[in-house]
C-alpha cells in the first residue's frame, strides 16, 4: 500500500497546485493595469457562487439612492432598452449551441451551470410601462415572442432592432404599442455557428445610419481551431439601409456590450478577456473602438503580451495589437455598458461617465465582479477609479443575483440593471434627482448587451 | 474440488485482461495523437488525445479497483509479491493518466506540451508493463 500511496502522492500535489490566490495589492483597474506573470495551472480555479433568493433584502446602493425591482420572475433578462415614450424593453433568453468537444467541456459545463438560474430562457422581449412616473411598473406585457436568444436592442427612427443569436431582425414600432406580432424582418444573418460566446451586442451610430454588433469568439483562446473563428471576436458595422456588413474592429475576444459616448460620439465596448491564465489575468476592459483596430485576441492581450497557447503564433499581428483604454479587473465578466448623457447623469460622483454591469467571475477562488460600477469620464475619456453603484449580490458563498445589461434612462434619471440569476430588473435612482433640467434623450436610444 | 477453484479464476482472468486491454490500446493511441498534434498544431489531434486518455483512465480505474480487491480477497499468499508489483504499476499508470487528463484539459498548445508528452509516454510504458505482468502471472497460475 505504501507504493500506492507513493503513486498517488504526485496526483495529490498536482491537484493542490491549483491556481493560486489573487494578490489584493495588484491594481487591475484603469489605464495601466498591473499584469502578473501567467499561471496556466493544471487545475484552473473554479469558484461558482450558487444562486440564493433575496428574501426581503435588496442590493446595496450608495447613500442618497434607492433601488427597486421593477420586474420579477422574468425568463433570463439580459439587456434593456428605453423607448422614446419611456416604456422599457427587456430581452430575455439563453443561447449557445457549442458541442461538447472535449471531456473538459462536459465537466466545466456541469460546474458552471450551478451558478446559473434554473429558469429556461424566454426567447422573448417583455415591455414594462410606468404610466404615472412613480418608478413602479404599472403594465407588464410580452412585447415580442418566439425569438432566438435575443440580446442586443436598438431603436432608430421608429424601428426596433433585435439581435438574436444568429440574425439581426427589425420591427416597425408604433408609439404606445404593447405587443408586436411576428418575429420580425431579417436585416442580416449574424455569425451563429457553434456560438461558444453567443451574445450579440447591438448599438446604433448617433446619426442612425449604422448598426454595430459585437460578436464573441468561439473559444477561450482558439482551442477549437482558428477555422471556426472566422468573423468571430469582432465588431461588425452594418449599414442600416442595406444590411451590408463589414468588420469594424477585430481581436476583441468577447465584446458583450456596445455604446456611443455622448461627448465625442465614439463607439465603446466592454469586452471579456481570456481565462485560465491565473486569477489576475486577463483584465476585462472598457475601450473606445478604433475603426480597423486589432485588439490582440487570441495572439496577445493588453497590447503585445503574447499568449503562448495559440499556435501557430502571429508576431505580425501581435505587433499591431492595440492596448485597450481602461481595465475593469480580471474575470469580472463585464456584460453591460451605457453612458450618462451630457446633463448631469445621476448627480454627484455619477454625473459624467459610464455604467458597467459585471456578471461576476468563475475562474478565480476569490469572486470578482458581481456588481455595477461607474467609471467617471472627463472630456470623453475615463478619468478615475471605478465607483461601486450597485453591489451586495454576493452573500457568503451564494449569489443572489448577477448583473448583465445596464441602461441609463436619461429622461427619468435612473439606471436599469438586468439580473439573470434573480430574473429581476433593478432600477436605481437618486432619492432627490439633481436639479438640472432633464433633456430629452437623443433620437436614438440604443442598448447593447453581454453574455 | 479442483474445478471450483479453477473455474472462477478462468472467468475472472479474461475479464481482467479485457479491462486492461483498453489502457494498453488507448494510452499508446493518445501518445501517437499527441505526437501528431505537436507536429501539426492541428487542434483536433489534441481533442482525440483527450478522449483517448479519458477512456483509458476509466478502464485503468476499474483495473486498479479490481487488482486491489483481488489482492486482499482470495489470492494465494505466495502470489502476493507479484500482485503488489502489478498493483503498483497499475496505480502509477492510473495516477499518471489522471494527471494527463488534467494536462490535456488546458487550452490550445498548452494541452500537450512536455508534461503531456512525458505522461503519455509513461502511461504507454506502464500499460505494456502491466499487461506483461498480468499475462506472465497467468501462465504461472495455470502451472500451479
Amino acid at each position: 500500500m505504501k507504493r500506492l500511496f507513493m503513486a498517488l502522492l504526485p496526483l495529490g500535489l498536482a491537484l493542490a497546485a491549483c491556481q493560486g490566490e489573487s494578490d489584493p495589492g495588484i491594481d487591475q483597474t484603469g489605464a495601466r493595469p498591473e499584469l502578473p506573470v501567467q499561471n496556466d495551472a493544471l487545475v484552473p480555479a473554479m469558484k461558482i457562487p450558487t444562486p440564493e433568493g433575496w428574501g426581503d433584502e435588496l442590493p446595496t446602493v450608495p447613500a442618497g439612492f434607492t433601488v427597486t425591482a421593477i420586474a420579477r420572475d422574468l425568463k433570463i433578462p439580459r439587456q434593456t432598452l428605453v423607448l422614446p415614450n419611456g416604456d422599457i424593453l427587456v430581452a430575455e433568453g439563453s443561447g449557445g449551441k457549442a458541442p461538447k468537444l472535449r471531456p473538459k467541456d462536459i465537466i466545466a459545463g456541469l460546474i458552471k451551470k450551478r451558478g446559473k438560474s434554473s429558469v429556461e430562457g424566454g426567447d422573448r422581449i417583455t415591455l414594462l410601462r410606468d404610466s404615472d412616473g412613480d418608478g413602479q411598473t404599472d403594465l407588464q406585457t410580452t412585447f415580442i415572442d418566439g425569438l432566438d436568444a435575443p440580446y442586443g436592442l436598438a431603436f432608430v427612427e421608429g424601428t426596433l432592432y433585435v439581435a438574436n443569436q444568429d440574425n439581426l431582425v427589425s420591427f416597425p414600432y408604433i408609439e404606445g404599442a404593447t405587443s408586436i406580432a411576428g418575429t420580425g424582418t431579417e436585416v442580416t444573418r449574424l455569425p451563429g455557428k457553434i456560438n461558444h460566446h453567443w451574445t450579440k451586442a447591438l448599438t446604433a451610430s448617433p446619426d442612425g445610419s449604422k448598426l454595430y454588433v459585437g460578436i464573441g469568439s468561439n473559444s477561450n483562446v482558439g482551442e477549437r481551431g482558428m477555422d471556426v473563428e472566422e468573423d468571430r471576436a469582432v465588431i461588425w458595422e452594418i449599414d442600416r439601409a442595406t444590411g451590408a456588413s463589414r468588420i469594424f474592429a477585430s481581436g476583441i475576444r468577447n465584446p458583450t456590450a456596445l455604446a456611443f459616448d455622448p461627448w465625442t460620439e465614439r463607439l465603446w465596448a466592454v469586452a471579456n478577456e481570456r481565462d485560465e491564465l491565473g486569477p489576475q489575468l486577463v483584465p476585462d476592459y472598457l475601450t473606445s473602438v478604433r475603426e480597423g483596430g486589432f485588439y490582440g485576441w487570441p495572439y496577445s492581450y493588453y497590447g503585445q503580451n503574447v499568449d503562448p497557447r495559440i499556435r501557430p503564433a502571429r508576431p505580425d499581428l501581435v505587433k499591431t495589437a492595440i492596448v485597450p483604454d481602461y481595465a475593469l479587473g480580471s474575470h469580472v465578466a463585464a456584460l453591460g455598458v451605457d453612458f450618462t448623457t451630457t446633463d448631469g447623469g445621476l448627480g454627484g460622483p455619477f454625473a459624467e461617465g459610464a455604467f458597467v454591469g459585471m456578471h461576476g467571475s468563475w475562474n478565480r477562488s476569490d469572486p470578482s465582479g458581481y456588481k455595477v460600477v461607474f467609471v467617471p469620464f472627463s472630456g470623453g475619456r475615463p478619468s478615475g477609479d471605478p465607483i461601486d453603484l450597485l453591489s451586495g449580490f454576493l452573500k457568503g458563498d451564494k449569489a443572489r443575483g448577477r448583473p448583465v445589461g445596464v441602461t441609463y434612462d436619461a429622461k427619468r434619471r435612473a439606471l436599469l440593471v438586468a439580473d439573470d440569476v434573480s430574473n429581476t430588473v433593478w432600477r436605481i435612482a437618486p432619492r432627490n434627482p439633481p436639479p438640472a433640467a432633464a433633456q430629452p434623450r437623443p433620437k436614438i436610444a440604443s442598448v447593447s448587451s453581454a453574455s | 474440488m479442483n474445478r471450483t477453484v479453477i473455474h472462477p479464476r478462468s472467468f475472472a482472468k479474461p475479464l481482467h485482461a479485457i479491462l486492461l486491454a483498453f489502457p494498453v490500446a488507448l494510452y499508446p493511441s493518445a501518445l501517437l495523437s499527441d505526437i501528431t498534434y505537436l507536429n501539426t498544431a492541428e487542434i483536433q489531434w489534441s481533442n482525440f488525445s483527450s478522449w483517448l486518455i479519458a477512456g483509458a483512465d476509466f478502464f485503468a480505474g476499474l483495473v486498479l479497483a479490481w487488482s486491489i480487491i483481488g489482492l486482499f480477497a482470495g489470492r494465494a499468499k505466495h502470489a502476493r509479491g507479484g500482485g503488489m508489483l502489478y498493483l503498483g504499476v497499475v496505480a502509477v499508470m492510473f495516477a499518471a493518466g489522471v494527471l494527463n487528463a488534467f494536462q490535456h484539459a488546458r487550452d490550445g498548445w498548452h494541452s500537450v506540451g512536455t508534461l503531456g508528452l512525458v505522461l503519455s509516454i509513461a502511461c504507454t510504458v506502464l500499460a505494456f508493463v502491466a499487461a506483461y505482468l498480468l499475462f506472465s502471472s497467468q501462465s504461472v497460475d495455470q502451472r500451479a
